[in-house]
C-alpha cells in the first residue's frame, strides 16, 4: 500500500489542472507549455512546497502521458584520475533527470559529458509532441561553481535540442549568469488556509472527516511543508482512527533529542554539563543528522527559554558558528564552541543580575 | 550618436543562410539580436572605435576583454571575427572555447597548440558575394578565461608568443585579476563598462519594435533597474515577460510587476514591511498595520517575519541586497548607523557565499540592523 502523498487517488496531482494551490502559477506554466516557445526554467522555493510536483505536471503537459514511463539507469563516468563515478539517472523517452551533486566535486564532469551527449542528439521519435528533450537538474543549488560555469554556454548553444529545468531550494548559491538565462519560477510554501483545504481534500478522498482542531494542529506543526503535513495526517489516522480527542503528534526522535540538549544547556552551565552535551551531540551526528539542522533546532529551543536580552546574541553566535562549520571540516568543534559560548553568555547575564538586583 | 549604431543595419543584414537549424522564432532573443557587426555593439564607443581601425588595417593585437556580464564582450569578438573572415572562412579560422569545454592544461597543450600552429588555410571564396578582409591569421577565443586554471594559463604564455605571426588570441573574462600577469601583459586590454541607461533603453525598444510587442516607459525602467546594466539579463527578462503575456488568452499587457517577479525581486511592499518591522522607518509607509508599536522590534516578532519571508521562498541574497539599498539610501538615518549596517550586510554576503544557512543569516541581519538603528 502506498502513502497518501504518493497516490493519485488521494492527493498527488499529475496534471497542471489538478494542482491544489498557486493557480496563477499553474496557468502560466500551462500557457508556456502550450506556446511552443518553452524557456529554460528555474524552480525555487522551500522544501515541501511542491516544486517537483509542478515540474512533473509541466512535463506531462508538454509530452503527454508518455513521460510517466520511467526507467532508472545507472551511468558510469570516469574522472580524470580514472576513478569511477556512478550516477543514477531517471529517464523517459522525453526527459532525463539527474542529481549531479551525487558525484560530489566531480559534478562538472557529469554536467559536461551528459548534457553534451543529450544536447547533440536530436529527438528521434517523430511522433513526439516537442522537438526538444528536457533535462531536470535536482539540487541545483549544490552544484559547484565550475559545474555552473559549464552550464552557461551549453544552455545557449543547444537551445534547439534541449531545455533545462533546474530545481533548487534557493537562488542564492546560483551564479548570476545561470539565473539570467532561466525563467525564474518561485514556488512559495502554501499558506495555512491552502494547507487546510488540501488536508480536507485528502481526508475526503480517503473517506473520513477531518475535525478542524486536528487539521489546525497538523498545519501548525508542519510549518509550511505540505509533504510533512500529509504524512502526519496519515500517521495520525493510523494511530487514532476517528481523529477525535487529544492528539499527540509524534515528533521525530532526533527532534526530541535536540530538545533534550537544549534543556540541558539552559538548566545548568558547567564543564561537566558541556561534556554531557558533547556526548549527545556526537550521538546526533553519528546518526547522520545534518549539523546545521542540529544547531538550528537546538538554538530555536534555547531561545524560547531564555531572557529577551540573550535571544539576539544566541542567534548571532549560532549564525556565526554555522558559517565556521561550513568552512571548517570538523563539525563537532563548532557545535561545541557554540554550546560553550551560550553557556558563558548565560552565566555572565546571570551574574550581572545577581550583582545589581535592583537594576 | 548612439542611435545609429544599430538602427538600420540589423534589419538589412539579417542572415539568410539555409544552414540555420533553429527556427528564428524559437531562438533566444539574446542570440537572435547579437550584434552582426561591431558597429551594432551598443555603448562601448571607445572599444568599437579602436577595433574599427583594426578592421581597415587588418592587423590585430592579442586582446583581453574584461568587464561585468552582459556588456557585449563575447558579442564584440564574434562580430569582429565574422566581419574579418566572413561566414565561409569563419569555421576554420576561429576556435572558440568556453567554460563548458574541458580546458585543463592537456587541452591547452594539444588542441590549442595544434590549432595555433596550423598555417591558415587559403581563403575560400565568399559565397554571399561580399569581400572580406580575411587577414592571414587565425583567432582563438577563450571565453570565460577567468575560470581557466593557473597552470593552463601558464601553458598559454609561450604558445601566444611563438605563434603570434599566424594566430591571435582573444581572452574574454569578467575579472581581469584572475588572469595571470604574464598573460595580461601580452594582450592589449579593453574594458567594457556597464551599459548606460539610454543605450540599454534604446536597444530594448529596438528589440520590442522588431518583435512587435508594445512596451512603454515604466516597463523599460523596470527592466533596466532590475538588470543593473546587464543587457543580456534585460533582454532575457523581456523575452520571458513577452512569452508569459502572449501565452495567456487573450494576450495581456506586460506589467512592471511581471518583470519584478521574473527577475526574482522581492516586491517593494514586502521589503518595506520587513524593514519597518526591524526598526528602519520607511518613507510613505505610514503605520497602517494594526499591530501595536511596542511589539515591533521584539525578537519573536522579527523571527516571525523572517520565517514568513523564508516560507515565501525569496532568496536571502536578494532580500539582503534590497534591504541594503533601502538602508544606504535612507533619508533620515545618520552616516554612522548606515556604515554599521553596511558592515553587517557585507558580513552576511560573505557568509551566504560560503554556503551558510539562509534563515539563520537573514535573522542575524535583521536582529543586528534592528540593534544598530534603534
Amino acid at each position: 500500500m502506498s502513502l497518501f502523498v504518493d497516490q493519485e487517488s488521494y492527493f498527488r496531482p499529475r496534471t497542471l489542472d489538478t494542482l491544489h494551490y498557486h493557480h496563477g502559477l499553474s496557468e502560466r506554466l500551462k500557457a508556456l507549455a502550450a506556446s511552443g516557445d518553452f524557456p529554460h526554467m528555474l524552480f525555487y522555493g522551500p522544501s515541501g512546497a511542491g516544486k517537483k510536483t509542478r515540474i512533473t505536471c509541466v512535463l506531462r503537459q508538454l509530452f503527454g502521458a508518455g513521460v510517466e514511463k520511467l526507467k532508472i539507469d545507472q551511468r558510469v563516468f570516469l574522472s580524470p584520475s580514472k576513478r569511477k563515478l556512478e550516477i543514477n539517472i531517471v529517464q523517459s523517452n522525453y526527459h532525463i533527470e539527474i542529481t549531479p551533486s551525487e558525484a560530489g566535486s566531480y559534478d562538472r564532469l557529469v554536467i559536461q559529458e551528459l548534457l553534451k551527449e543529450i544536447a547533440q542528439t536530436q529527438q528521434v521519435d517523430l511522433s513526439a509532441k516537442q522537438r526538444f528533450k528536457v533535462v531536470i537538474i535536482n539540487e541545483a543549488d549544490s552544484l559547484s561553481r565550475d559545474a555552473q560555469a559549464a552550464l552557461r554556454r551549453t544552455m545557449e548553444k543547444y537551445m534547439s535540442n534541449m531545455r533545462i529545468i533546474l530545481c533548487a531550494n534557493s537562488t542564492s548559491r546560483l551564479i548570476a549568469p545561470i539565473k539570467s538565462r532561466c525563467l525564474l519560477m518561485r514556488v512559495a510554501a502554501p499558506n495555512e488556509e491552502e494547507m487546510m483545504t488540501v488536508l480536507k481534500y485528502v481526508a475526503k478522498r480517503a473517506g473520513f472527516d477531518l475535525p478542524p482542531e486536528a487539521g489546525e494542529k497538523i498545519v501548525e506543526d508542519s510549518n509550511g511543508n505540505l509533504r510533512k503535513a500529509i504524512l502526519i495526517l496519515e500517521a495520525l489516522k493510523m494511530q487514532t482512527p476517528d481523529l477525535n480527542g487529544p492528539l499527540s503528534i509524534a515528533k521525530p526522535d532526533w527532534e526530541v533529542y535536540c530538545y533534550k540538549v537544549a534543556d540541558l544547556l539552559v538548566s545548568e552551565q558547567s564543564p561537566a554539563r558541556v561534556m554531557e552535551v558533547r556526548a549527545k551531540l556526537y550521538e546526533l551526528l553519528s546518526h547522520c543528522i545534518p549539523p546545521t539542522i542540529i544547531l538550528k533546532t537546538v538554538a530555536e529551543r534555547v531561545v524560547e527559554k531564555v531572557d529577551e536580552a540573550l535571544k539576539a546574541d544566541i542567534m548571532h553566535w549560532a549564525a556565526f558558528y554555522e558559517v565556521r562549520m561550513r568552512t571548517g571540516s570538523k563539525k563537532i568543534y563548532h557545535l561545541e564552541a557554540w554550546v560553550v559560548k551560550v553557556m558563558s553568555l548565560y552565566k555572565v547575564l546571570f551574574r550581572l543580575l545577581m550583582q545589581n538586583p535592583f537594576d | 550618436m548612439a542611435s545609429n549604431f544599430f538602427a538600420a543595419r540589423t534589419t538589412t543584414t539579417r542572415p539568410t543562410t539555409k544552414s540555420q537549424v533553429i527556427e528564428p522564432a524559437l531562438q533566444p532573443w539574446v542570440e537572435k539580436y547579437r550584434p552582426k557587426t561591431i558597429d551594432d555593439v551598443s555603448a562601448q564607443e571607445h572599444t568599437v572605435a579602436v577595433l574599427q581601425k583594426t578592421l581597415t588595417s587588418t592587423n590585430l593585437p592579442h586582446m583581453l576583454f574584461y568587464g561585468p556580464p552582459g556588456t557585449g564582450k563575447t558579442s564584440t569578438i564574434l562580430a569582429l571575427s565574422r566581419q574579418l573572415f566572413g561566414p565561409d572562412n569563419f569555421r576554420n579560422r576561429v576556435l572558440e572555447l568556453n567554460a563548458s569545454d574541458e580546458r585543463g592544461i592537456a587541452i591547452v597543450r594539444e588542441k590549442i597548440k595544434n590549432f595555433a600552429r596550423q598555417t591558415p588555410r587559403a581563403q575560400a571564396v565568399a559565397s554571399d558575394g561580399k569581400t572580406y578582409p580575411c587577414p592571414p591569421y587565425k583567432i582563438i577565443i577563450l571565453d570565460e578565461a577567468d575560470s581557466m586554471t593557473q597552470d593552463a594559463q601558464g601553458a598559454l604564455r609561450r604558445i601566444m608568443e611563438t605563434y603570434a605571426r599566424i594566430t591571435r588570441f582573444c581572452l574574454v573574462c569578467n575579472y581581469v585579476t584572475r588572469i595571470i600577469e604574464p598573460l595580461a601583459s601580452r594582450c592589449s586590454k579593453f574594458r567594457f563598462t556597464p551599459l548606460d541607461n539610454d543605450s540599454a533603453a534604446l536597444r530594448l525598444s529596438h528589440i520590442a519594435h522588431e518583435e512587435r510587442i508594445v512596451i512603454d516607459k515604466p516597463i523599460i525602467d523596470a527592466l533596466i533597474s532590475t538588470s543593473h546594466g546587464d543587457l543580456r539579463r534585460a533582454i532575457t527578462y523581456l523575452q520571458s515577460a513577452s512569452r508569459l503575456s502572449s501565452s495567456t488568452n487573450p494576450p495581456t499587457k506586460i506589467q512592471p510587476a511581471d518583470i519584478q517577479e521574473i527577475a526574482g525581486v522581492v516586491p517593494d511592499s514586502i521589503i518595506n514591511d520587513f524593514a519597518s518591522s526591524i526598526g528602519v522607518e520607511v518613507e510613505g509607509g505610514m503605520d497602517v498595520d494594526d499591530e501595536p508599536h511596542s511589539k515591533k522590534g521584539t525578537f519573536d516578532h522579527i523571527k516571525k517575519k523572517v520565517k514568513y519571508l523564508m516560507r515565501e521562498g525569496y532568496s536571502a541574497t536578494q532580500i539582503i541586497s534590497q534591504l541594503h539599498d533601502l538602508v544606504v539610501f535612507h533619508p533620515t538615518l545618520d552616516s554612522r548607523k548606515k556604515s554599521n549596517c553596511a558592515l553587517i550586510f557585507a558580513e552576511a554576503d560573505k557568509a551566504l557565499c560560503d554556503g551558510a544557512d539562509e534563515e539563520l543569516w537573514v535573522l542575524e541581519v535583521a536582529l543586528r540592523v534592528n540593534k544598530v538603528v534603534s
